[in-house]
């Protein structure tokens, strides 16, 4: 399983902008890198990630090969109302990972 | 209010000054040849990729092994206390094998007996990730090579190593870290080689690696054919480097390029 590192508060006034920090452990291999034994070494990364604030998109990234291992991202949001941030990140070979956060805002 | 400015600004220099600022002796640890932004991304936990395997040294770390299904945890406890301070000590002299043994092969003489197994050569993921969440544990504290004398002969030929010419350049460890550090090689900063951040990040690796990995680096780099892995040799360098960075604070996980 992935390993990822969330930065989000755990709280927020209402109408404030917070800043979520995402990052992920992912080899990110081009598909245009050869291995030891000289055979180009296929293609593993992530395609899409997205986070939502109580089912509503947030943000949408789409990530290409020239993007580095463990990605990392870093997004604002408005805070309206509490509930749960849904972060999903998407790949090649079936890759999906999802994590979640509640953040409670008043 | 000016003087509330002035102060302010001051005190931003003052802080500045004191992450720059090299030891009394003028050692300086890599971070400091490190671009801003490298730098950055170190000393911020949330941005420093090398929490990702410290997360997993955590994890391994509780995970029970073997058939008694005994883990780090069972017998040493919490990590943040039990650990403290101990890679600051390592390489250190194994009274059993008789010879000196760095933080890798202490943790895995610990686990093999959890679970026998034989001890992979190189870098493993597991083996990495604990080593890097004891690291962890002993951030911030100072170095401190053990004054063992059953050390001394290990210390001295890895002391001879860093002085002496390998490879087809032709050139010793001690030729660009002592008489060239600070300037640039190739459009790289030669750093003083000290070595405080292990296991470290590098961007180059798009992963973690340990300190015997980054002394392959450098052999190859100077066209010597580097010792086999897990070789005395690498050892003795790693005590040599100890010492020579005695007193420096240690940062695992570093970042460098």
């Amino acid at each position: 399983m992935a390993r990822t590192l969330i930065t989000a508060p755990s709280g927020a006034r209402r109408g404030e902008t917070v800043t979520l920090r995402v990052l992920l452990q992912h080899p990110m291999e081009s598909g245009y890198r050869v291995g030891a034994d000289g055979r180009l070494l296929p293609r593993d990364i992530v395609r899409r990630f997205s986070c939502s604030w109580n089912g509503e998109r947030v943000v949408a990234v789409e990530l290409f090969p020239a993007i580095a291992a463990n990605p990392y991202l870093e997004f604002s949001a408005l805070a309206l109302d509490s509930g749960t941030l849904d972060f999903v990140w998407e790949g090649d070979h079936g890759f999906q990972h999802r994590e979640q956060r509640t953040i409670s805002v008043t | 209010m000016r003087a509330w400015a002035w102060a302010c600004a001051l005190l931003a220099l003052l802080g500045s000054a004191a992450v720059a600022e090299p030891l009394p002796d003028g050692r300086r640890s890599g971070l400091e040849f490190m671009g801003e932004s490298t730098q950055a991304m170190q000393r911020d936990d949330a941005l420093n990729p090398g929490m990702l395997w410290v997360l997993e040294g955590e994890a391994v770390w509780s995970q029970p092994v073997g058939a008694d299904g005994r883990s780090c945890a069972g017998c040493h406890g919490a990590a943040r206390q039990a650990m403290r301070g101990v890679a600051a000590r390592y390489p250190a002299f194994d009274t059993a094998l008789q010879r000196p043994i760095d933080l890798r092969q202490r943790i895995a003489s610990c686990r093999q007996k959890l679970q026998p197994q034989a001890i992979t050569p190189g870098d493993a993921p597991q083996a990495l990730a604990l080593e890097a969440y004891v690291a962890f544990q002993s951030r911030g504290l100072p170095i401190t090579p053990p004054a063992d004398p059953r050390l001394e002969p290990a210390r001295d030929r890895g002391r001879r190593l860093f002085h002496q010419r390998l490879g087809q350049l032709d050139l010793a460890c001690s030729d660009c870290h002592e008489a060239h550090a600070g300037r640039r090689l190739g459009g790289s900063p030669i750093p003083q080689a000290h070595p405080t951040g292990y296991p470290i990040y590098r961007l180059e690796w798009q992963g973690l690696g340990s300190l015997q990995r980054r002394l392959r680096a450098c052999l190859s780099g100077v066209r010597a054919e580097p010792f086999a892995w897990g070789a005395a040799e690498w050892l003795e360098l790693e005590l040599f480097l100890a010492w020579r960075a005695r007193g420096m604070p240690l940062e695992s996980p570093a970042v460098r390029p």
